[in-house]
């Protein structure tokens, strides 16, 4: 199909039309070079909804793709600090309040050991410094799920026999089929001109 | 030597990457592979069938799941008996549960070292064994956090040591060494089993995607999370890995400090040091090194990895543990001049009956200083660091001299405190020596299976070190793609085009 889409239609709508947009196209490349060439030239034609599919990390691709920093670092920072005042406040609580009311197993209370005083600085330092570890660790590894939509079993890139190498040595660009700038065969041409080995379409 | 001009150092290094160019850096995947020859290296091994594993596997298995039996035997008849089945006794109440927890605990410090510490100094090495060595992390704080378990007597009440809000209206009391050891260990495993697990999701995929059988599909699909390597995926990833090395750095070295305020907290002679939390940390980095090297030396020959995890890759590591060894030496005899010039009689006394032959449980301490100091020597000569045989007989002495180093700080420091009327004698029991050698079989049991089925190196790592990794080594060149690294700026590549 060539019909040019627009911004305003809708997956709805696609789904009536008999000849409905692929779910992606999947252009596979040989090697670093070739993939960094092709996302530069995917991102300078405005494509919007499109990956690069790669074995590892590749240098220079977050640029190349043109894709802004992740906002997890600001979740890790939210969570150690979460951790840290947990930490201290925990033990100021049980070790140096005593406020009534509460049900008893849920009570702090005021005890002096081996002669510290009850805000002991120096010996609540490990366990804050711990509660702040563990929070921002749970959180860089939770966030990066989260932000990432992960677990999600089903992809239907899956389908392609040849994105199996996509975790072995082979680089995809897979441009999805509700992308804005998305135009059929005019945007699989485009593909094959980048020097991809292969183009392919799936369907969802 | 003729053949020594540097028209031929590619070759050489390609061959052997020990040799050492300092115009450029040494190659860290030997035999000029591919990718695709990285991956099926390594995947080979987790998909080959079950009826085509190697017998000596089997066996190694059998013997590792008959002494885990063991363990657990034991374990049972501990919790029946009570804990009078140890040797522990007043005054030694620490017998060797405490001294191997320390020493699991110290063992599996090497793994994050590796993967954090490593990272964090852009040490390219890592990446052949990181995987293995956080996988023997997680193994060792399992085996670690055993025996605090079951050594509180009532292991049905361990509960006790978490602050749960309880019908006693009790909290545990966060002044005292012991509670902080509960939330090291504690966030200690959650993390390094994030950080192993995380860098595995990848790895994982791999598995998945070339799996033949449907079960493995499911598994390894299960476990792969439906990473499908999208790059939006790998920036955050790569994030969230870097902010996890960055967070397991100062706990790698703040777990083993901890376990030695246990002590360095105390009153007692011989334990009331300020030098314990480097010297540990020094101490578990040494040990866990050395386990490294007793695992990686015999696993890369039996799964035929020897391009992967190179010669370079075990020699780096003996670099590191005659660096840590050396430390260790220090702190040794620093606690022994200490001892002698802080003029504290007491002090003074635990190190005589500690360095004297003759005294009860004296001969620990030459055993110690033997294995630990005195036999590491060696492994300032290359020939021997690359002699994997002796390398490897050298890391399993390491092994029972920092076993013995607890056994030392531990049980001499205790069996003669300040007051003659409360010394006492340390008789281990055949339970004990069983637990030892059980824990082993814990250890070796989840270590086989993991190298039989799981990713044993970091595949999607190792590749990011290999030359056709980066800009300007492919056959396709590109005006727009710069190959001189770093200098690079894909964000203006010919131009934004105006919109």
């Amino acid at each position: 199909m060539t019909a040019t889409t627009t911004q305003t239609e809708t997956a709805a709508d696609r789904a009536t039309q008999p000849d409905a947009q692929p779910y992606a196209v999947l252009a596979e490349f040989e090697d670093v070079d070739s993939l960094l060439h092709a996302a530069m030239a995917v991102r300078d034609r405005g494509f919007t909804r499109w990956d690069c599919h790669t074995p590892f990390p590749v240098h220079h691709l977050n640029g190349a793709m043109g894709m802004r920093p992740t906002r997890l670092p600001w979740l890790v920072l939210g969570a150690g600090i979460t951790g840290a005042l947990a930490g201290i406040g925990f033990q100021l609580y049980t070790m140096a309040t005593t406020i009534g009311g509460l049900p008893s197993p849920l009570q702090g209370y005021e005890m002096i050991i081996s002669g510290k005083p009850y805000m002991s600085g120096p010996a609540y330092v490990p366990i804050t410094f711990e509660l702040t570890i563990l929070l921002a660790a749970l959180t860089a590894f939770g966030g990066m799920l989260l932000l990432n939509r992960l677990p999600w079993l089903y992809n239907p890139v899956f389908k392609s026999q040849r994105f199996k190498r996509a975790t072995d040595d082979r680089f995809f660009v897979v441009i999805r089929g509700d992308d804005p700038v998305y135009e059929g065969d005019k945007t699989i041409e485009m593909l094959k001109g980048l020097d991809a080995v292969s183009v392919e379409t799936v369907e969802d | 030597m003729a053949t020594l001009t540097t028209d031929n150092l590619d070759e050489r290094q390609a061959l052997d990457n020990t040799w050492e160019d300092p115009a450029k850096r040494a190659p860290l995947v030997l035999g000029d592979k591919s990718f695709g020859e990285v991956t099926s290296a390594v995947t080979d091994i987790a998909l080959k069938p079950v009826k085509q594993t190697s017998f000596g596997w089997f066996v190694g298995l059998a013997i590792a799941i008959s002494l885990l039996g063991m363990l657990g035997t034991l374990i049972l008849y501990l919790l029946l008996t009570g804990v009078g089945v140890w040797g522990n006794n007043q005054p030694v109440a620490w017998g060797f549960p405490i001294v191997n927890f320390v020493f699991w605990v110290g063992i599996g410090h090497a793994g994050t070292l590796i993967s954090a510490i490593l990272f964090l100094f852009r040490q390219n090495w890592r990446t052949g064994i990181n995987r293995f060595a956080e996988a023997m992390t997680i193994f060792a704080v399992m085996c670690a956090g055993l025996f605090p378990g079951i050594h509180v007597g009532r292991a049905w009440l361990a509960y006790w040591l978490g602050p749960i809000p309880n019908q006693m209206a009790m909290w545990p009391n966060p002044r005292s060494p012991l509670l902080w050891d509960v939330f090291a260990v504690s966030t200690y495993a959650t993390v390094s089993m994030l950080f192993w697990y995380m860098g595995m999701i990848p790895d994982l995929a791999t598995l998945r995607d070339r799996a033949k059988d449907r079960p493995r599909q499911i598994i390894y699909g299960l476990l792969a999370l439906g990473w499908t390597g999208s790059n939006r995926h790998w920036q955050r990833f790569e994030k969230a890995y870097m902010l996890l090395a960055a967070l397991a750095t100062p706990l790698v070295l703040s777990v083993h400090s901890v376990v030695s305020f246990d002590f360095a907290t105390s009153q007692l002679p011989g334990w009331h040091t300020t030098i314990f939390p480097p010297y540990f940390v020094a101490g578990a980095i040494f040990g866990g090194f050395a386990m490294v090297l007793v695992l990686a030396i015999p696993a890369r020959k039996w799964l035929k990895l020897e391009q992967i995890i190179t010669k370079r890759h075990i020699d780096n590591c003996g670099k590191v543990m005659l660096a840590t060894g050396m430390i260790v030496g220090y702190a040794y005899i620093t606690e022994i001049f200490t001892a002698w010039y802080s003029a504290a009689s007491f002090e003074q006394f635990a190190f005589k009956n500690r360095l004297n032959p003759a005294s009860p449980l004296g001969w620990s301490f030459y055993v110690m200083f033997f294995c630990n100091v005195v036999v590491i020597q060696f492994l300032w000569f290359k020939p021997l660091r690359q002699n994997m045989m002796f390398l490897w007989f050298i890391a399993v002495l390491v092994n029972v001299g920092m076993w013995f180093e607890r056994f030392v700080i531990i049980i001499t420091s205790l069996v003669r405190d300040n007051v003659p009327s409360s010394w006492g004698a340390f008789v281990p029991t055949w339970v004990d020596y069983a637990m030892l050698v059980g824990s082993f079989g814990l250890f070796f049991t989840f270590f086989l299976l993991f190298c039989r089925f799981g990713p044993v190196v970091a595949i999607a790592e190792v590749k990011t070190v290999m030359p056709q990794a980066h800009a300007g080594h492919s056959k396709h060149k590109y005006d727009d793609v710069p190959a001189s690294e770093g200098t690079a700026d894909y964000r203006v590549p010919g131009g934004e085009e105006s919109e």
